[in-house]
């Protein structure tokens, strides 16, 4: 068994705004591209060109449709709870999260929504908990949780492939090779967020710097006053299921209330010419106009 | 490592590059990272103005393409029987000689026997060029396939276009209407904007058949019926026109809604617009104190007056008499009693569209209260193109974006029409807040460059062989007004097709109409699959013999590719491209550069890896080829080649006129000229060290109001951008169509064939309006084939030939049939059930996917996943080629000729965009529904016609 640190001197994360996600599997892409070749990789690929291609991704995109949601301004509070329980408990041996009825994730990402409802894309990497159970369980101590910032990481060193992380995990996070006989996940980047060869702007996790709406955002959520805590406290941001009691580090950003039909105004009273009566032309022959 | 040594600062590359992204048509500034000769990964470059550092899916995976074991690594000659696939590598000089010898021949027998079509198509100024100089009017891009409504309504009626030469205003609109499929294009650019759009909590709308992508984070969707958008938004023209919702001082300052049309039936300038002795177009305007109301002078109080005259008050509304007694209305007043009228009311349209009249009446109150009273107001100071100075720029933050969901429509062209009428009515192009322009647009609508028709003594033609027609004098139609092009372009049957009809190409090329052709040269263009429709009998067509000599009625295709595509297979000659990390590209001015609303801008690709494989950049082979058979322009007076150094080369040093040449950037000796100047032998140098990009940023007092602001047409003037600094005037009634339209009622020297007439004049109304899909399904009437059938690309794959791909393939290795489940209870489908799709000329089995975000008379795919056993280097049981598949097979790629010409191509009656999304069929169940296998059943008798 492997222990935690007491405490962390920072927790960073990420915090995604569902929102403005559309589901272009950018930041995926991009995190497999970066880890490929980084300290953490390679991420193999198995049958890259045949039947059931299929690879290790820190970073998978899911998309459910979701039934029910309110678009009142008030409705954010309920929204939050009706979207966690549709984003139910991964099992080992699917990457995609068993669901409830209100939420029918498709594997291949067609977006399925039933009218006037939402769809909703949902990437998924590791959330980088306080409290890890994917760490405790770990029976030589490869799994770790850093003090210095709180970020979980595997040493391939001491990995033995057991696979009891990726029971213990209930977020689906983590990523076994096959080929390579050991576990892996999401590092946080942590090969480029202190890489002093690159440029300070660059020293960020490779999804975030990908992301094309900017819905993912880095920082450390220990500090009230960073960017990403005031945004998680702007926005409502909540931890993905709580109540497995794991403390989750990155937060979610809730869809914002959509503005449709039922937030429309009265229709004002309009006087419409009544064409029947007047050709509707008239009314513009003594409009002065300039030119 | 052992993390006690974990080392977070490994270097992570020894050199990074900078380059232009080809995943997409998107053209991102990328960073490709270089370790040990080998890329280590590409990431957005920071300070490029397209993708502002972000990348996308397919940008991040470009790195499995260039390492794609698709790739082809040598000229290939075939062997074997056209489609077998059979080749022996040979070498490049035996290659170039081949081809050159084939082209040689044919241009000093009749450079028309060549057929020369891209598919993408980022190097038009090279490759229309070459064309031009080769001689043949045979060329064209993807455009005809692709989205021509769009470009050539947009270029028609106000000089720009959505997309790539217009964008919405993502710092300051407030509503943002989506219209049909557009999540494909401009995708870095376009999900910048909704991330800044959602955090402003500006409304965005999306209307289209079918909810994903942006549509899924839009606050409304609005599921319609394909191709009745133009109906839709013909209602809101109606509905704002009833509520006088409409900005008229917007129109008469900016459009011709205030010009007069002569109406005087049966004579020849009929529905033209009144014009001076000197050619002026005129218009009515109030008279004031000082007006003479001699000569024109109608009724009390008004006036005729020049139409581009300031500081008058036009009328739009009312009959007046010209100087000769004939009569003329504003072409206002011809719109609004068009669209005032029944057919275009909410309840008139609401059962077409699958829209609500709740609703439509809503939607259209929104853009109102959006436009007129949430308007805005910048404080910038600016000066019209008059020379009137105004303290501030007002804005109607109403915003819209259209592309593909509204071009592939046989309506597509006047649908866009009616779009760009429905900004204007708002005052919404070009103002702060709204839809605006990116320089070098606006031009004149059209612009005026025409396709050139005639050839030099040196043989090359006297223009590019795409361009803007402007009467029928221009059209490329012989003395029976048969159509010149093969591909029929700028006929009687598609006079617009300003992108040329390329998938028409070889079905025409097999059937010898107009005429046959010697030689078919493509490049990356996959018109043995996912590029043509028919697919199936697309390919017999490339294979057909003549019964008489036993020859291929196409006699001889060369083909150039990066990858073993599934064209490849049908060519004589292949031969191999480089990826895009290796060669010289050129994003210029010329053709489709990348600037945004606020700066002028073009790129440049650099090879940052060196090919591993005996493979050359097509741009290059091109200048070889050129050299080779002595095309004008290619050759030094002494006969020597002009380029030896290719396409880099010819990038720095050719000039199309003194001082313009394909890059706008570091001109002059010193590199100290932007727009024109002499060649700079340092030029690439400069683009390198600046990110393989130029830019020129917009003035501040020229960002708005482009077509009428004087700082802005001044600055595109000292560019080339537009030859003068006159205001442009936006096409709100469109003349252009009405010349044709006059042709075929009896008018002028160039008139259409009998058999045209009434098309011509039914479709080339110079107001837009809104007619059903051409009837494609022949005899069987619409109640045989229910359902519309339409495509889109998923954002992993838009553009990117990602089937090949190892990471995109991994999010999608096959595609489905998606319909609404009540579609499917209509049909007895289950969720999952294998079924089979039916149109006239073929069914394809497929499987059902339950899809609740799909309006229920649609069905949808995600197109070109499917991909042909063989091609790609894919196992032979990959799901891409086991259960994926193409709507194309489903497509007539013409008309049935019982109710029109023979021959006629299945597209848009002006622009002969090809009309996909006209698509129509039904559902049968197949017998054992569980059993795995897509299967293409063509209709015996329909295959080759």
């Amino acid at each position: 068994m492997t222990s935690l640190p007491a405490a962390t001197t920072r927790k960073l994360g990420l915090v995604i705004d569902l929102d403005t996600c559309v589901g272009c599997h950018a930041c995926a892409v991009a995190c497999k591209e970066w880890n490929d070749g980084g300290s953490f990789g390679p991420l193999p690929d198995a049958d890259p060109y045949g039947k059931e291609p299929s690879g290790v991704w820190f970073n998978r995109v899911h998309s459910y449709e979701v039934a029910g949601i309110e678009n009142r301004e008030s409705g954010v509070g309920e929204k939050r709870e009706r979207l966690v329980s549709g984003l139910a408990f991964p099992t080992p041996d699917s990457p995609f999260p068993v669901p409830e009825p209100s939420a029918r994730p498709i594997p291949d990402s067609p977006f399925p929504i039933p009218a006037h409802a939402m769809s909703l894309h949902f990437p998924r990497s590791c959330l980088h908990c306080e409290t890890p159970a994917c760490v405790t369980v770990c029976p030589t101590g490869a799994s770790y949780k850093r003090a210095e910032d709180g970020i979980v990481l595997v040493d391939e060193d001491k990995c033995i492939g057991c696979q009891l992380c990726a029971w213990a995990c209930p977020y689906g996070a983590r990523e076994f090779s096959a080929q390579r006989g050991v576990m892996q996940k999401c590092t946080l980047c942590v090969d480029r967020i202190y890489n002093e060869t690159l440029d300070e702007a660059d020293r960020q996790p490779a999804c975030v710097m990908a992301c094309p709406t900017r819905a993912r955002h880095f920082g450390d959520l220990g500090d009230a006053q960073s960017d990403v805590s005031k945004l998680v406290a702007e926005r409502g941001g909540y931890a993905l299921m709580p109540e497995f009691g794991y403390q989750p580090v990155n937060r979610y950003l809730p869809p914002r209330p959509r503005r449709d039909a039922s937030c429309a105004q009265a229709q004002p009273a309009v006087e419409a010419i009544d064409t029947a009566q007047l050709s509707p032309l008239l009314r513009w022959v003594d409009r002065v106009l300039s030119r | 490592m052992p993390h006690a040594a974990l080392d977070l600062n490994t270097p992570t590359a020894d050199e990074v590059k900078t380059t232009t992204c080809y995943m997409c048509a998107c053209r991102c500034g990328i960073r490709v990272h270089l370790k040990d000769g080998r890329v280590r990964y590409i990431d957005g470059n920071p300070q490029h103005p397209v993708n502002r550092g972000v990348i996308c899916a397919k940008g991040s995976a470009g790195i499995k393409q260039h390492y794609s074991p698709a790739r082809l690594s040598k000229p290939l000659l075939r062997t074997g029987e056209r489609g077998a696939g059979e080749f022996r590598e040979i070498e490049w000089d035996e290659a170039l000689a081949l081809a050159a010898q084939w082209l040689g021949d044919i241009r000093k027998r009749n450079p028309d026997e060549l057929a020369f079509f891209t598919g993408r198509d980022q190097s038009q100024a090279l490759t229309a060029w070459w064309a031009q100089q080769f001689g043949t009017t045979n060329y064209a891009a993807h455009g005809g396939f692709c989205s021509v409504n769009m470009a050539a309504a947009g270029m028609y009626t106000f000089g720009g276009s959505f997309w790539e030469f217009g964008e919405p205003d993502w710092e300051l609109t407030k509503y943002l209407m989506l219209w049909g499929v557009a999540e494909d294009h401009d995708s870095n650019p376009i999900k910048l904007g909704l991330g800044k759009l959602k955090a402003r909590g500006a409304k965005i709308v999306a209307i289209n058949p079918v909810r994903t992508g942006y549509g899924a984070i839009a606050d409304e969707w609005v599921p319609i019926n394909p191709g009745s958008d133009g109906l839709l938004a013909g209602a809101f023209i109606h509905e704002l026109l009833r509520h006088d919702r409409v900005d008229l001082d917007y129109l008469v300052r900016y459009t011709n809604a205030h010009h007069l049309v002569i109406r005087d039936a049966g004579a020849a300038d009929d529905g033209l617009i009144a014009r001076d002795a000197a050619g002026h177009a005129l218009c009515a305007a109030r008279a004031t104190a000082n007006d003479s109301t001699d000569g024109g002078d109608k009724g009390a109080g008004t006036i005729l007056a020049r139409a581009d005259a300031i500081d008058i008050s036009p009328l739009v509304v009312g009959e007046y008499i010209l100087a000769d007694g004939r009569t003329a209305v504003p072409s206002f007043q011809l719109l609004a009693e068009r669209f005032l009228a029944d057919e275009y009311t909410p309840e008139s349209v609401s059962a077409r569209c699958g829209v609500d009249v709740t609703t439509i009446r809503r939607l259209a109150r929104e853009l109102a209260e959006t436009a007129f009273d949430q308007a805005i107001s910048l404080d910038q100071a600016w000066t019209d193109a008059h020379g009137r100075e105004h303290a501030s720029m007002r804005g109607r933050p109403v915003s819209m974006h259209a592309m593909r969901g509204i071009s592939a429509h046989a309506n597509g062209f006047h649908t866009c029409r009616t779009l760009h009428i429905l900004q204007m009515l708002l005052g919404a192009i070009d103002t702060p807040g709204s839809f605006r322009y990116q320089p070098p647009y606006p031009k004149s609508a059209p612009p005026p460059n025409r396709p050139g028709k005639s050839r030099k003594d040196n043989g090359s033609l006297d223009g590019g062989p795409l361009g803007y027609v402007q009467s029928p004098e221009d059209l490329l139609v012989d003395a029976d007004g048969q159509p010149r092009r093969l591909d029929k372009a700028y006929s009687w049957q598609h006079p617009l097709a300003a992108h040329g009809i390329m998938q028409s190409v070889i079905r025409n090329a097999w059937a010898g109409d107009p005429y046959r052709i010697d030689t078919l040269f493509m490049f990356m263009a996959n018109m043995g699959w996912n590029s043509s429709m028919n697919t199936m009998g697309t390919r017999q067509m490339l294979c057909d013999r003549d019964a008489d000599s036993g020859e291929y009625r196409i006699p001889h295709i060369i083909y150039s590719d990066a990858y073993l595509s599934e064209t490849v297979a049908f060519a004589d000659l292949v031969l191999p491209d480089t990826t895009y990390l290796e060669r010289h590209d050129c994003i210029s001015m010329l053709d489709r550069p990348i600037s945004d609303a606020d700066c002028a801008a073009d790129a440049i690709r650099q090879p940052v890896v060196e090919a591993d494989r005996d493979v050359r950049p097509f741009q290059d082979v091109l200048i070889d080829l050129g050299t080779r058979i002595g095309l004008p322009g290619l050759l030094n007076d002494d006969g020597t080649a002009k380029y030896p150094g290719g396409f880099a080369q010819y990038m720095v040093e050719h000039e199309r006129a003194p001082g313009v040449g394909m890059l706008a950037g570091w001109r002059g000796a010193d590199g100290s000229r932007s727009g024109f100047g002499e060649p700079n032998p340092q030029q690439l140098k400069r683009y390198v060290e600046h990110g393989c990009v130029w830019e020129a940023r917009v003035p501040d007092a020229a960002r708005y109001y482009k077509m009428a602001n004087r700082d802005y047409l001044a600055w595109a003037k000292s560019l080339g951008f537009v030859g003068s600094t006159e205001a442009i005037v936006m096409q709100f009634y469109c003349e252009t169509l009405q010349r044709f339209r006059l042709a075929a009622r009896g008018h002028g020297a160039q008139q259409p064939p009998e058999s045209e007439r009434e098309r011509v004049a039914r479709y080339f109304d110079p107001l837009p309006f809104w007619y059903g899909h051409l009837d494609s399904s022949g005899s069987a009437g619409e109640a045989d084939y229910p359902l519309s059938a339409i495509t889109q690309r998923p954002m992993f794959m838009y553009h990117s030939w990602g089937s090949q791909n190892a990471w995109l393939r991994q999010i999608a290795t096959r595609n489905y049939l998606y319909l609404n489940p009540r579609t499917a209870g209509t049909n007895g489908v289950g969720d999952g059930d294998w079924i089979w799709l039916v149109s006239p000329i073929a069914r394809i089995r497929v499987q059902a996917r339950f899809h609740s975000a799909t309006a229920p008379g649609t069905v949808w795919t995600w197109n070109a996943i499917g991909k042909r056993k063989g091609a790609w280097k894919l196992a032979a049981h990959a799901p891409e080629n086991r259960d994926g598949f193409l709507l194309n097979h489903l497509i007539n790629e013409l008309l049935p000729s019982e109710r029109n010409s023979p021959g006629c191509a299945n597209a848009d009656p002006l622009t002969g965009q090809a009309a996909w999304f006209d698509l129509r069929v039904r559902i049968e169940r197949d017998p054992t529904p569980q059993v795995d296998g897509h299967r293409i059943e063509m209709n015996e008798t329909r295959a080759m016609r």
